[in-house]
């Protein structure tokens, strides 16, 4: 007890004046993590604290490194896109779509245009899916509890319709390399689209709930600012980026699957603080929910997956390939040396990226700001650890 | 007659007692209201088993498992300050009924500064907070305590302003004068309560009693996704229950309580009509609405970070407190009042 805190003739004796005149009083040392609600998962945060000041905050990722790099080169190829979506859990469709397109590329194979559109659809349901997520928990993480129930309530339908095709909630390897595992069931279009249509009724709700809120503004304005320039040579990406005010998205960047056929905006936020980074994440559920809509609408009749052989061997080759996962730019690197697994699998995750600049938000904030701050990092550990 | 036999000593002593016998039961009762209301309020059911019709056991049962659970005192912990924060909590917050009036004679003790008394015996409690803080040898308790002190010291000047502008108005600190005042302006039969001419002062009480509560959006000394539970992160079984939950239901109805017979007329009635209806039935009636109150805004807002919570208090509700204690002196020269 003694050794925590000074008795008054000790603190007197050590206490000395900082530069600008002021008591300077004794830093502290608090761990954050790894099991801690604000982090959500098991990431692990050193705070140097000056009272409630940050001095000096760590990042300590590695808790839930499960080795998935490793895991590839035992895997045939078919077999990879299951083990992708289980590295950011959130958006399984999302992680499996680039490790198919890498695939295919090597492969030539060529996909059915049936299969290109529900890979559209699934892959914008996901990340309204993983957007939702985000946007309730980080109410939570503010201290509002109403936003995730709400968030959860339209999760639900879209939920639904993503089970009724896959069979999963959470893992769906759903994607093969040249297409899907199965066609969709009768009446996925209209559970979808149901789902689409309550979501779009609800964001105004949202907005409302926190966007429109003074409390929450006092918390997130001016909170955790990114400025552009180091979040580009952090290689941050996805809506913490755009928030930051750089539009840059692989969906129209370089664009994969059909998306240059669909009518979406990328919204980009102007000062890059918390609250941009949220009203990001609502804009592009918004954009989503278009580009769902649209896909439904033209959605091609046909096969749902191409021409591909039983045994699936690449020819010898290297090939990147990208997607803009719901969190950011997401890219496997597969070096394949003709045999049906491949010899070396390297993914870029975006949550690690993105959770590699946060010591130089953290460093001046308060203790609540730090929620603030990480909240509106959305990461997933298993994606910054993989 | 009636306050003959209110008077005797014994009566005293057995309504002393059920008031206390009564406090429990009615912060499991309002605990299972909160997770109702706030779970309908979220698009949920809330608790729909325990006990049957709708979970009304659901608290009970808490409240068992908290007895059951062990209770663990951390090794480097102040043993005898770590166990007595309980005791220092739920007096504070146990301590407000003695002068809530349920009628003109139906009253523990009616004191001359009831108002006074009441805002006292409310800021004990913080006391339990900053003992619990400083007992537990843990860095996020030892924070939470120092949030809860320096929220304290900037909320209760409000709250005392606010109610000083009800004190005025009624010309007492005596919580008994002050529903009798309330009893003086009739309109076509209607009592009309101090509230029309302090809604100013309402809104700073129910804001700084939010906030002497610690619930969201004060709740910065317990921010659970900061400090995991404040000053309480130590505490398991029965001790947290009564040092956090129990305290903070009881002062919620305590304060309720208070606030309802300062702004809205206590125990009168709503009509002359209806003066048959007991001033209890008037007085659980009005606390409840403020219950509600603070109940929806529980479940509604995001909690501010603690230095706009100061800049809140001294820029915002003390100077608009001090115009409020103004504007009931000029009504005060009024002949209406």
């Amino acid at each position: 007890m003694s050794s925590l805190i000074p008795t008054t003739d000790r603190w007197l004796s050590e206490a000395r004046l900082s530069g600008d005149g002021t008591l300077r009083t004794e830093e502290m040392v608090l761990n954050i993590g790894p099991q801690h609600p604000a982090t959500h998962g098991v990431l692990r945060v050193v705070v140097t604290l000056d009272g409630e000041k940050i001095v000096e905050a760590k990042p300590v990722i590695g808790y839930m490194h499960r080795g998935h790099e490793k895991l590839f080169e035992q895997r045939d190829f078919r077999q990879i896109t299951n083990l992708c979506s289980r590295m950011d859990w959130l958006s399984g469709i999302n992680n499996e779509i680039p490790a198919s397109l890498a695939v295919e590329r090597l492969m030539e194979i060529e996909v059915p245009r049936r299969a290109t559109f529900l890979r559209v659809i699934m892959a914008e349901i996901n990340r309204i899916l993983n957007h939702l997520m985000f946007t309730g928990s980080f109410g939570l993480e503010l201290g509002a509890t109403t936003p995730v129930m709400y968030a959860f309530r339209e999760r639900e339908l879209l939920q639904s319709a993503m089970e009724m095709a896959t069979g999963g909630r959470l893992h769906f390897g759903f994607i093969r390399p040249g297409g899907l595992k199965e066609d969709v069931p009768r009446g996925f279009v209209d559970l979808a689209l149901r789902g689409i249509r309550q979501l779009q009724r609800a964001i105004p709700d949202y907005e409302d709930l926190l966007i429109g809120n003074e409390i929450f503004k006092a918390r997130t304005v001016g909170v955790g600012l990114l400025d552009p320039d180091l979040a580009v040579e952090y290689g941050v990406s996805g809506p913490i980026l755009r928030a930051s005010g750089v539009p840059y998205d692989v969906r129209k960047a370089e664009p994969y699957l059909n998306y240059n056929e669909f009518d979406f905006n990328i919204p980009v936020g102007l000062h890059g603080d918390s609250f941009d980074r949220y009203w990001v994440l609502i804009q592009e559920m918004k954009e989503s929910a278009k580009i769902v809509e649209q896909a439904l609408m033209g959605l091609p009749s046909g096969s749902h997956i191409g021409q591909v052989p039983k045994r699936l061997t690449v020819p010898k080759g290297a090939i990147w390939a990208k997607a803009e996962n719901p969190l950011g730019e997401l890219g496997y690197y597969i070096v394949s040396d003709g045999d049906s697994r491949p010899y070396r699998m390297k993914a870029r995750t975006p949550s690690f990226s993105n959770i590699s600049v946060v010591p130089h938000m953290l460093r001046g904030a308060y203790v609540p700001d730090m929620v603030a701050v990480l909240g509106s990092m959305f990461f997933v550990v298993g994606d910054i650890d993989r | 007659m009636i306050a003959e036999i209110l008077g005797n000593g014994y009566v005293q002593l057995g309504m002393k007692l059920g008031v206390l016998m009564i406090l429990l039961p009615a912060t499991l009762a309002l605990g299972w209201v909160e997770l109702k209301i706030g779970a309908h309020m979220q698009a949920r059911m809330g608790p729909m088993y325990p006990g049957g019709f709708h979970g009304w056991a659901q608290t009970l049962a808490d409240g068992i498992k908290f007895v059951l659970k062990e209770n663990i005192i951390p090794k480097n912990a102040d043993k005898s300050v770590f166990s007595m924060v309980p005791y220092v909590t739920m007096l504070g917050a146990a301590l407000i009924y003695v002068v809530i009036p349920a009628g003109e004679n139906l009253v523990i003790e009616n004191l001359e500064v009831g108002v006074f008394y009441v805002l006292a015996a409310s800021s004990i409690g913080v006391i339990g907070v900053l003992m619990a803080g400083w007992a537990s040898a843990n860095k996020y308790s030892m924070m939470g305590a120092l949030r809860a002190a320096a929220q304290l010291i900037a909320y209760e000047l409000p709250l005392v302003l606010a109610a000083a502008a009800v004190a005025m108005m009624a010309g007492s600190l005596s919580l008994v004068d002050i529903v009798e005042g309330q009893k003086q302006i009739v309109l076509a039969g209607f009592y009309i309560p101090f509230l029309p001419f302090q809604i100013i002062g309402f809104v700073i009480f129910l804001i700084a009693a939010t906030a002497e509560m610690t619930r969201p959006p004060f709740d910065m000394p317990v921010a659970e996704a900061e400090l995991i539970t404040g000053a309480f992160t130590e505490y398991t079984g029965i001790r947290f229950a009564f040092s956090l939950f129990a305290a903070e239901y009881i002062t919620m109805i305590g304060l309720s309580a208070f606030g309802a017979t300062m702004f809205l007329g206590g125990y009168a009635p709503l009509h002359t009509a209806l003066e048959f209806i007991p001033g209890i039935v008037w007085l659980l009636a009005k606390t409840g609405t403020i219950l509600f109150l603070l109940i929806w805004i529980r479940w509604t807002f995001p909690r501010l970070r603690e230095d706009q919570l100061q800049k809140f208090a001294w820029k915002v509700l003390i100077p608009l407190s001090l115009v409020n204690i103004f504007i009931t002196g000029a009504l005060k020269l009024t002949p209406w009042i």
